[in-house]
């Protein structure tokens, strides 16, 4: 492709990285990207990806805008209360790069419409808050041979890690969902905001990394860091060969929905009331 | 007592120590929330009670995060 004028001077901090230049950004810039949630760490990843010219950016989300929302998803303003999420995003992805095509999806991520929609897209981020989804993305996303970011925070503490096909997935470090009635609710939880754009900033360098081919992913590798501390700390990992979606013997051959933990099924309700 | 390593830090423990007891000995709050590698190879959840812990091992116990959107 040829960038007119203002592409250049838009993306002239990427091209003079030497290891991106004209075509890593030209990488980037073809690049599609389905981003799985508009929250927490949607909004980090989203803002960047728009602003690096991600090509094609796909968003999936089936809620509102809440109050509650605005301590840390920062794609989202105060007038935005109640408009989807996903519509918050496009409006703020076209405000900051209008080179952006946004494909927006105001549904929840189910194991019937994820094989469907991933395959439309060059990698996927999970910024979900919710473990059933979690696994739903690693099994569709093993299953599609189909590269993805992890990223899960919690309290003060994040976690990270890239697959790529043939790296570990999140299965091979966390074999299956925890019990519904074990995690913690999300109002019991809390997370302090600004951990959000910490884990979903590396998410989001983790992609272009992956788009421009630039350095080592963080596969075979799981980062995680405190707030508190602010210790990073990086374990290694490898294929599990008693993983039950990659493994020699998988066992999960398919997609399931696995049950939600209360405080979803309740704040899906509550947006049913909403609307 | 046996020198051992958890999430990077050194640890003195009784061995042989089950990993259910590691567990339980480092409080961790909700066991049923947490993922552990012993010398770089995950130990199945059914497999925490048989598995003893010795001298120079090195556990890493992960998290379940879920975080993010709501």
């Amino acid at each position: 492709m040829d960038f007119t004028e203002d592409q250049i001077q838009r993306y002239s901090r990427h091209i003079l990285l030497q290891d991106v230049g004209v075509e890593g950004q030209e990488k980037i810039n073809n690049g599609k990207v389905l981003i799985v949630g508009a929250g927490g760490l949607g909004a980090p990843i989203a803002l960047y990806l728009a602003a690096a010219g991600v090509g094609t950016i796909g968003i999936i989300d089936g809620d509102v805008v809440d109050l509650s929302n605005l301590q840390r998803q920062v794609i989202h303003f105060t007038p935005d209360v109640n408009k989807p999420k996903v519509i918050s995003a496009k409006e703020k992805i076209n405000l900051i790069n209008p080179d952006v095509k946004v494909i927006t999806y105001q549904k929840l991520l189910t194991a019937e419409n994820a094989l469907e929609i991933i395959q439309e897209y060059d990698f996927v981020v999970d910024g979900t808050d919710n473990f059933p989804v979690k696994f739903l993305i690693n099994d569709a996303c093993v299953i599609a041979k189909k590269p993805f970011s992890h990223g899960g925070i919690l309290r003060f503490d994040g976690q990270t890690l890239t697959y790529v096909p043939g790296s570990a997935c999140y299965r091979c470090l966390f074999h299956s969902p925890p019990p519904p009635n074990a995690v913690p609710t999300c109002s019991q939880a809390g997370v302090l905001g600004a951990i959000a754009g910490m884990l979903g900033t590396i998410q989001a360098a983790e992609v272009l990394k992956y788009l421009t081919g630039v350095g080592d992913l963080l596969t075979n590798r799981l980062l995680t860091f405190n707030a508190k501390t602010m210790e990073f700390r990086t374990i290694k990992s490898k294929p599990n060969d008693n993983c039950p979606v990659c493994g020699s013997h998988p066992t999960v051959t398919g997609l399931v929905d696995y049950e939600q933990a209360v405080c979803d099924i309740e704040s899906h309700r509550k947006k049913k009331i909403n609307e | 007592m046996s020198k051992i390593s958890v999430n990077g830090k050194a640890q003195e423990v009784e061995t042989p120590i089950s990993i259910t007891d590691l567990i339980k000995l480092n409080d961790v709050a909700q066991p049923e929330m947490v993922s552990i590698q012993l010398n770089g190879q995950f130990v199945n959840r059914e497999e925490f009670d048989s598995t003893q812990v010795s001298e120079g091992d090195e556990l890493d116990f992960l998290y379940f995060m879920g975080g993010g959107s709501i």
